[in-house]
């Protein structure tokens, strides 16, 4: 729309020619000024543009006719039409930048919105609060060098008791209200849901070649149900081996990770001796809380959140390891537990009641992080 | 396990505190359950005596006391007992003590005009017993001003711990004794028993037909007994931990179960018809009433002890009711046998019965100490009752229980990570009853105690029958020296706390470490996080559900239904997450919940196994909002959610095809089977059927999408080609295709991608129409093609050559025809 080059300076500039200035063109300046002035929109503007300066326009006619000027006059006309088209040039030029000031600024005031209006917000998803654990207790002992390992939910009863040295009949498991399936078709092999995430162990025992460090997330089921126990949970199994790994390094590794998912690096850890069918020496794990205001780290109250022990020689010979070069550790722990303790829940039934209400209230952003230096 | 303070302390001599011996037993691995004592409820009871007791001026039946507290000056009291007399030794409550018995705290006050400054008590106001014929009356020359509870022998701790199932040993008072002592807690008591002299031989004997379940029995009989109340002190002693007393004859054979682990039976030898107690499985058909009112249908593999007309007892784990001791038993014979802790572990759960015998037996009891127990308990028996022993019985003999192990030292410190000093080593488990049969420098072998069934034990392995036999059979040499070792190491570890074992963190292999995911398990994790950042909430349901309900998602074969399900409506393993969705959005609508936008990453089980299956569901009307009315969701809102998981998986779109025949959950014209190539189904999505949700409880439309996350390909690890990126203007042209109605846009759209594979980057369909303007069975489908010249601007002709060709392609691919 605009169209050359304006100068150095304000509109309506004098130039040093107008007083040379003859009459026809005294007469244009003021009327193409007069034009300019009336033109309230672009189109009026842009009359007023070709009129003057358009190939057939009263300026660019009189600079045609300059040729026909007598010599003598044609110096000082020429200088004088220059000068005046310069100084119409900037005045159409100017007066065509304010009327489009003008005319956006009328656009602007005439889109103006009620920005209060509430706006359809993109609904938001969530990470339910037991995968959320899942994912911290597996970051954390990732930087210990641990790998993710599976299995199945339908296990064999040799995997998830007999090669555990829990033999039939032994009141362990009894304890463990196992749910029982027929054997799979066309195979006797008696089959139960796993009980515990232990089963794994065995099965990367008989897979793996030691050093072994691996972490077991996964579901797991017993036939118990009331406020504090579910048919269906989640436990974390973890199992390390070696050649000299032994309970200290149990202790050290759980305390680690203890404190590092509660984000309580003084968090009182307690370890006593207890019993398990594929540990030995057995231990429970406790951390100190108080159990009225139920902070951790606070008060002079235990609370179980840990099994473990060092793994026995039993299992490692069952999947074919030799006790007498190998040994380690294993640990088992509650992942809705620790959810729980951690986000402070106190009904574990309403994990899988999936309330929507309930999973908006305890659940995270899919994009809080999931590792260690972004903090978890 | 409960026993109080008192009664462990007649085993073991110590002054440690309550708080310390609790602390203690938790970490030694007898933990603690609870704690409480009796006189915490009656703290402030304090005995008196009724100086003098006369009339109140104002009131028939009260009188006004003046009681002796022990205090300076004696205190006024008003009572409304008949027995308040003068001289009386009584239980004084002063003003500001709680009544737990009425459940008020005393106040000092004025009755009919004189001052009353506390109370004198009933038993029952103490909550201690339920006659109330007035206060209670202690005896002559009860000291005065002393606390009640201690006077009573209340203010004794009971305490409760949990025994785990290897320390059989461990359910005595005398097994906890021991433990304590070792841990460093006192001393454990010489335990002295009388003897008894057999006066005549037992009129009943035994006769054991089933060594396998009774391998050692024993007996006496005790003839002219009266049977009765038992003392005080024994009543007490079971009392107090919540036992009740029955008769003496009964209570003594509870005494030891408690004291000694070591359950014993009382048979009224009277009502033992024939003379032989038998020990045998019991017949088919065969039944016993048992002492605690129930009767049992017993099975063959259950070890009975039977007479001449029939079963007396089911062994080691329940009496029966017709030969117990009664008031009027006047001859007993007492069983001490030893059980096999298995066959007494099945009998009990087949029956469902819960003895305090069941639960020593089958942990394992100690089978050297029958003849000794069987000496203690006659000799209790004819203390408390009278009569004469005859000789003992028996049938079996004491099994070999005898067992070694060996402790190498620097083992405690290679797998316990303490280095205990070898001598305090050894001095704990001597501590413990083991008994040092040879001391080297760097070891030491031990005789284990006939009462440890835990340590050493030898049991059959149970290896992997796939293993190389060599390698099995390596390590299942090392296992028993290595196994009894560790049994060791334990003993000495705990008894010293494993709080002592100083935590040494476990550094990774690398200081940076290995990646924990694999693959598959990273897909998991990303599928998660694109879901819920799609807007979906994630549902955690149980694998198991209804059959009925499971059966609308797919097969629900026998195998994999649950022998036991805790409920009928979770007995089928589900197919699909899909099911436990519906499930969850039918719950929530009921409570108003609208709309459902939710998804489940979990297994889905089919007789093929089980794959992880990340499933979505969308229900319900949208929320109405500015410039955006309501809406019911679409099929193609659940095909966005696939689509948009799959491109987050790194899935390349392009290549997928579709196919309509989802299974029938489905919609059948509103859903979509995504496949990658001829056999790899990747994943389902679409209306869900309404028959479905009808029988679901579930109103409106709602789709849902199921993607089976082991079906993804492994990303390959390949260079990747650098991209080509023209500087030239992409050019788009438009085109409407007349179709058959059944022509799918899918063929539409390939055939015009392959049209001109040089030039053309993408086709977008823009509109989709029926109608007046085109013919009956008809549409029309109005696609974008972008044309993408590579190296030089495209001419005229070019594109026009490049448009016949897409014409052309369409047409034959689906007999379109240009609009």
């Amino acid at each position: 729309m605009m169209k050359g080059r304006s100068r150095w300076g304000g509109p309506f500039v004098l130039t040093n020619a107008t007083d040379e200035m003859s009459d026809d063109l005294q007469t244009l300046r003021q009327e193409t000024e007069a034009a300019l002035a009336e033109a309230g929109d672009v189109r009026a503007w842009d009359a007023v543009r070709v009129a003057t300066l358009g190939k057939s326009g009263r300026l660019t006619g009189l600079l045609k006719e300059l040729g026909k000027t007598p010599p003598e006059e044609r110096r000082a006309r020429g200088a004088a039409l220059n000068a005046l088209r310069d100084e119409l040039s900037e005045a159409i030029e100017a007066r065509g930048r304010a009327l489009e000031t003008a005319a956006l600024e009328a656009r602007l005031a005439a889109e103006r919105v009620d920005v209060t209006l509430p706006v359809t917000e993109a609904p938001r998803g969530l990470i339910h609060p037991i995968s959320r654990a899942a994912e911290e207790i597996v970051a954390i002992f990732a930087t210990m060098g641990f790998s993710v390992a599976e299995g199945p939910d339908i296990e064999t009863d040799w995997h998830n008791f007999g090669a555990l040295n829990i033999p039939a009949h032994h009141p362990a498991r009894a304890d463990h209200d196992t749910f029982y399936l027929p054997p799979s078709p066309g195979l006797d092999v008696p089959r139960v849901l796993r009980t515990h995430t232990s089963p794994v162990q065995v099965r990367a025992m008989r897979t793996e070649t030691p050093p072994i460090r691996i972490i077991v997330p996964g579901r797991t089921y017993r036939a118990d149900h009331d406020a504090t126990h579910s048919p269906m949970f989640h436990q974390c199994e973890g199992l390390v081996i070696g050649r000299d790994i032994h309970m200290g390094h149990l202790k050290g590794c759980l305390i680690d990770f203890l404190r590092a998912f509660f984000a309580l690096p003084e968090l009182p850890v307690r370890f006593r001796a207890s019993y398990f069918p594929f540990t030995e020496p057995s231990m429970e794990i406790d951390i100190g809380c108080d159990r009225r205001t139920g902070i951790l780290g606070e008060g002079s109250d235990w609370l179980e959140v840990l099994g473990s022990g060092m793994v026995h020689p039993r299992v490692l010979a069952n999947a074919g390891l030799d006790p007498a070069e190998w040994q380690g550790f294993a640990f088992g722990m509650g992942i809705e537990r620790l959810a729980m303790l951690k986000a402070c829940i106190a009904d574990l039934r309403a994990m899988y009641e999936s309330d929507l209400r309930w999973l908006r209230h305890y659940g995270t952003s899919p994009l809080t992080p999931t590792i260690l230096h972004e903090g978890v | 396990m409960k026993f109080t303070l008192s009664w462990l302390r007649t085993h073991l001599d110590t002054d440690a505190s309550l708080d310390t011996i609790t602390r203690t037993l938790s970490a030694i691995g007898l933990e603690v359950e609870s704690v409480s004592n009796p006189a915490d409820r009656i703290r402030g009871f304090r005995t008196a005596r009724i100086a003098e007791a006369v009339q109140h001026p104002n009131a028939d039946r009260l009188r006004v006391c003046t009681v002796e507290t022990g205090a300076e000056a004696p205190v006024q009291v008003v009572c409304g007992a008949p027995n308040a007399r003068t001289g009386l030794h009584v239980i004084f409550a002063a003003p500001g003590t709680y009544i737990p018995g009425s459940d008020i705290t005393i106040k000092a006050g004025e009755i009919r005009g004189v001052t009353s400054a506390g109370m004198l008590c009933s038993l029952r106001e103490l909550g201690l017993g339920e006659e109330h014929d007035g206060i209670a009356e202690l005896p002559e020359g009860t000291p005065v001003g002393a606390d009640y509870a201690a006077f009573a022998h209340l203010d004794d701790p009971l305490i409760e711990i949990a025994v785990t199932p290897d320390r059989g040993d461990a359910l005595s008072v005398r097994g906890v004794a021991r433990d304590l002592a070792a841990a460093g807690l006192g001393r454990l008591k010489p335990w002295l028993h009388d003897t008894v002299e057999g006066r005549f031989d037992s009129p009943i004997e035994w006769a054991n037909d089933y060594a396998e379940a009774a391998p050692w029995v024993l007996g006496r009989t005790i003839r002219g007994v009266r049977n009765g109340p038992s003392p005080k002190w024994l009543a007490d002693r079971l009392i107090s931990v919540g036992l009740r007393p029955i008769s003496a004859l009964v209570d003594v054979t509870n005494f030891f179960t408690l004291d000694l682990g070591r359950p014993l039976h009382v048979f009224d030898a009277d009502r033992i018809a024939g003379g032989v107690l038998t020990l045998r499985p019991a017949r088919t058909g065969e039944s016993l009433a048992a002492l605690n009112g129930q009767s049992y249908t017993l099975d063959a593999a259950d070890c009975v002890i039977a007479d001449a007309s029939g079963v007396q007892s089911l062994a080691g784990v329940m009496g029966g009711s017709a030969s117990g001791a009664s008031e009027t038993t006047s001859s007993v014979f007492i069983e001490c046998a030893l059980f096999d802790p298995i066959i007494v572990a099945r009998t009990g759960r087949r029956h469902q019965i819960h003895s305090d015998a069941r639960a020593r037996f089958e942990r394992g009891i100690d089978p050297a100490l029958l003849p000794s127990a069987l000496e203690a308990a006659t000799a209790m028996i004819v203390d408390l009752c009278g009569g004469e022993a005859s000789e003992v019985v028996s049938a079996g003999e004491m099994p070999a229980w005898q067992r070694e192990a060996t402790l190498r030292f620097r083992r405690l410190a290679e797998l316990g990570g303490l280095a205990v000093d070898p001598d305090r080593a050894v001095a704990r488990l001597e501590d413990l009853g083991f008994e040092v049969a040879a001391r080297e420098e760097d070891s030491v072998r031990v005789h284990v105690p006939s009462w440890r069934n835990d340590v050493a034990i030898p049991l059959a392995l149970e290896q992997d029958p796939t293993l190389d036999v060599t390698i099995a059979q390596r390590a299942a040499t090392s296992v028993p020296a290595i196994e009894a070792e560790c049994d060791l190491i334990e003993e000495v570890l705990r008894l010293g706390g494993l709080d002592a074992i100083p935590p040494v963190s476990l550094a990774p292999d690398s200081p940076i470490p290995a990646r924990a995911f694999t693959p598959k398990q990273t897909r998991t994790a990303i599928a998660r996080r694109a879901l819920a950042s799609s807007g979906l909430v994630e549902t955690v349901g149980f694998s198991f559900l209804a059959r009925d309900i499971a059966a609308r998602f797919g097969a629900t074969p026998d195998a994999l239904r649950l022998l036991n399900p805790i409920a009928t409506d979770l007995d089928q393993m589900r197919p699909t997450p899909l099911a436990t969705l519906v499930g969850v959005a039918q719950r929530n609508a009921a409570r108003g919940i609208s709309p459902v936008a939710i998804f489940e990453i979990g297994g889905g089980f089919s007789e093929d196994g089980e794959q992880a299956i990340a499933a979505g569901l969308r229900w319900g009307m949208t929320p109405r909002g500015f410039g955006q009315p309501s809406r019911a969701p679409s099929w193609s809102e659940a095909k966005a959610d696939l689509y948009g998981l799959l491109a987050a998986l790194g899935v390349p779109l392009d290549a997928l095809n579709i196919t309509t025949d989802a299974p029938g959950h489905y919609h059948p014209g509103q859903s979509g089977v995504v496949r990658q190539g001829p056999k790899t189904v990747l994943g389902r999505f679409g209306a869900l059927h309404p028959a479905v949700l009808a029988a679901s409880g579930i109103e409106g439309a709602a789709v849902g999408f199921e993607l089976f996350l082991d079906a993804i390909a492994e990303p390959k690890r390949r260079r990747k080609a650098a991209p080509e990126l023209s500087s030239f203007q992409p050019l788009t042209r438009d085109f409407a295709f007349v179709v058959a109605r059944d022509v799918s846009a899918d063929a539409v759209l390939r055939a015009a991608r392959g049209a001109e594979r040089n030039l053309i980057t993408a086709v977008r369909l823009f509109d989709v129409y029926e109608g007046s303007h085109v013919a009956e069975g008809h549409k029309s489908l109005a696609i974008e093609v972008t044309l993408q010249p590579k190296d030089r601007s495209l001419t005229d002709t070019e594109i026009e050559a490049a448009s016949s060709k897409i014409v052309a392609a369409v047409a034959k691919a689906t007999g379109a025809v240009l609009r």
